[in-house]
């Protein structure tokens, strides 16, 4: 995907100069190995900041909240998805955007790469096409990169935009992924007891930063339920109580709307694997709505429509 | 006294026995990183590590803590009555501290022990600790203490240092503290001359290897306002997504919020750790917010860390340069960055 930063550059540079759009919202290369940072560029001498690698697995859907002016903005399979997700629900007007494309080969896990360092400092990364080098003090080991992709990556059916104005290079193959959903299915197999005991010690590191709330492109609420004062809805101590209340209500609010993008799972600060909340209701709306988020402009949500054949076995 | 050793296998096992009566804490490999975890017969103590993914600050300031409790119960003698939580303050001690997050308990103390103010829980817990540190032969890449006043072996806020000199440890008592420490973990071995000289070329080697620097000389010479209004916040606020995770790994970040938490009749007045990066934050109980927008919340995050800080305490900066943030913000917002644009402005 590398040969992708000079054409973004160039497609950059020409919206601004031409006035097509007033911002252009893309990465630059991070100051750290495996982190790009998001950025606005406005200036088309500018445009050459822009960047793109395997570490660009934030969402920057998350950028367009609200947004009155006109922008240019990369997009692979994931962040277009939630692209239309956005306008959808009128977080932003399609008019409003250039999408630009991005036949999306998957991001790094560095949470993996570092252990296979064995927690090593690493100095820096150094991409190929279907492998890395990762340089530290005393060492240099090369990977590949099938081998090291994110979660939600090894897993992603959609990996070519589904909304775009221009493709920086030709659609990836999608990948057929054996079973999407096999972790989701462990966990449906548990008791309820073991299913809570889960649960809870997935998230005894928590230290409620909301890092995963943030970085998610649907959380835009312009008051959290975890923020509400007055009256509180939600303690705000680290008891385990209440962070859960958090975890499974935040979840609940992107059933429908997710597109395991994974933006949450890769920023904890603690390295929560969160899409284990998320991904059981992805199952459910697939299974008993037939509906995968932010695949067309033309039908609205699954929990956003009633049909008489909706699945309703749940009402007794 | 110049320094003890202790080899390894000594060190551990007296600390061990030593954590029978009073609280330890060492850091400890959980999942893929390290924290400071109270020691037991359940855990296994790692000194190998660069530095804890938390910074070690819950120890003497937890994310949150019960300050008093109360009844609504009319029929009590002590109905809305606020009465401290009953605790107490035994002595303890974090082991394998690294400098620089020792020096932040020295730049966080000046706020909650002054003579203004003294903070009663902040207090007799610091008080209680002895800080016993583990000095850094290996900084990492993104550690930047030399410029803000620390070092890979700088003493700042510890009662001993500890020198890993691969199967030993050369411990140096700094304070009164550290001494009646030491006395408890066992008498080591007296160093000879050659190993305290290998010892101080290894703590100077270390101090060669730290290779970040930010400036910090023109912070003090601009005014306030000066630097509230650069132009560059917007910039630099543009990827922040607001999560706390900068202000809750941080070592220096002191700022709490209290909160009442109530069940049925009986409740508590907990505070737990702020962070700036919130909307909740400074929000005002009329619903006005003098720092209602994602820039302005970013803004003051650094300019109290860079600018009030210094201003106010004539102590420096409130960064120890441990690279936490750096190394963990989600969206790469580099603090070293901003010292450069904020000193240079």
């Amino acid at each position: 995907m590398l040969e992708y930063t000079a054409k973004i550059r160039e497609i950059a540079r020409g919206l601004l100069e031409k006035g097509t759009v007033d911002v252009f919202i893309g990465y630059r290369k991070g100051s750290v190995p495996m982190m790009n940072e998001p950025v606005l560029v406005t200036d088309p001498a500018q445009t050459d900041v822009l960047h793109w690698d395997s570490h660009c697995g934030l969402n920057l859907c998350n950028y367009l909240t609200k947004r009155t002016d006109r922008i240019g903005i990369v997009a692979n399979g994931c962040n277009s998805r939630n692209i239309v997700t956005h306008i959808i629900e009128n977080q932003v007007k399609r008019e409003q955007l250039y999408i630009v494309g991005i036949p999306c080969t998957g991001m790094i896990d560095h949470r993996a790469v570092k252990r296979a360092v064995n927690g090593k400092e690493i100095k820096g990364v150094q991409e190929n096409k279907d492998t890395f080098l990762v340089i530290g003090k005393d060492f240099e080991e090369k990977f590949a990169k099938k081998d090291f992709l994110q979660d939600n990556c090894s897993v992603c059916r959609h990996r070519n935009p589904v909304e775009y104005d221009e493709m920086v290079a030709e659609p990836v193959e999608e990948q057929e992924a054996e079973d999407v959903f096999a972790d989701v299915k462990t966990i449906e197999k548990m008791s309820p007891s073991e299913k809570q005991d889960f649960f809870t010690q997935l998230i005894s590191s928590c230290i409620r930063c909301y890092a995963c709330r943030n970085v998610c492109p649907l959380c835009y609420c312009p008051t959290c339920f975890v923020d509400e004062s007055q009256p509180q809805w939600v303690g705000k101590s680290i008891d385990p109580v209440d962070t859960m209340t958090f975890h499974l209500l935040r979840a609940f609010h992107c059933a429908g709307r997710c597109t395991d993008c994974g933006a949450c799972e890769r920023v904890c600060p603690v390295a929560i694997p969160v899409r284990q909340f998320t991904k059981k209701l992805n199952k459910d709306t697939l299974e008993l709505f037939q509906w995968e988020a932010g695949l067309t402009l033309e039908q609205r949500p699954a929990l956003d429509v009633y049909r008489v054949d909706d699945y309703n076995d749940f009402i007794l | 006294m110049k320094g003890r050793l202790f080899t390894k296998k000594e060190w551990d096992k007296a600390l061990r026995e030593l954590s029978k009566s009073q609280k330890i804490f060492v850091p400890a490999k959980e999942k893929d990183f390290h924290n400071f975890t109270v020691l037991d017969n359940n855990m296994e103590p790692d000194f190998d590590f660069q530095n804890t993914r938390l910074s070690p600050k819950s120890i003497v300031f937890p994310q949150s803590e019960r300050m008093f409790e109360y009844t609504l119960d009319e029929t009590s003698p002590d109905a809305h009555i606020l009465k401290e939580a009953p605790k107490d303050f035994p002595p303890q001690a974090v082991v394998g501290i690294r400098p620089c997050d020792a020096h932040a308990f020295q730049i966080v103390n000046v706020n909650f022990d002054n003579p203004e103010y003294k903070d009663p829980w902040w207090v007799r817990r610091y008080r209680a600790t002895t800080f016993v540190g583990l000095g850094c032969n290996e900084p990492c890449s993104t550690c930047f203490c030399t410029s803000v006043g620390g070092g890979p072996f700088s003493e700042k806020g510890l009662d001993i240092l500890l020198h890993d000199l691969g199967d030993r440890f050369l411990a140096k008592a700094i304070t009164e503290k550290g001494i009646e420490f030491l006395d408890k973990i066992g008498s080591g071995k007296e160093a000879s001359e050659q190993t305290l000289k290998k010892a101080a070329l290894e703590a100077e080697a270390a101090l060669g290897k730290i290779s970040s620097s930010v400036p910090t000389d023109r912070l003090k010479e601009k005014t306030e306002i000066e630097l509230f209004d650069a132009p560059f916040w917007e910039k630099i606020a543009f990827p922040c997504i607001n999560c706390g995770t900068c202000t809750y790994l941080c070592p220096t970040c002191w700022c709490f919020d209290i909160q009442d938490e109530v069940f049925r009749k009986e409740g508590d007045r907990i505070r737990n750790w702020d962070s700036c990066m919130f909307p909740l934050f400074t929000l005002h109980g009329s619903g006005h917010n003098p720092r209602e927008k994602k820039v302005q919340r970013v803004r003051q995050r650094f300019m109290h860390k860079l600018k009030y800080y210094v201003d106010k305490y004539g102590n420096g900066v409130a960064c120890v340069g441990c690279g936490r943030c750096v190394q963990f913000c989600p969206v790469n917002i580099d603090i070293r960055e901003v010292f450069e644009l904020m000193n240079g402005y």
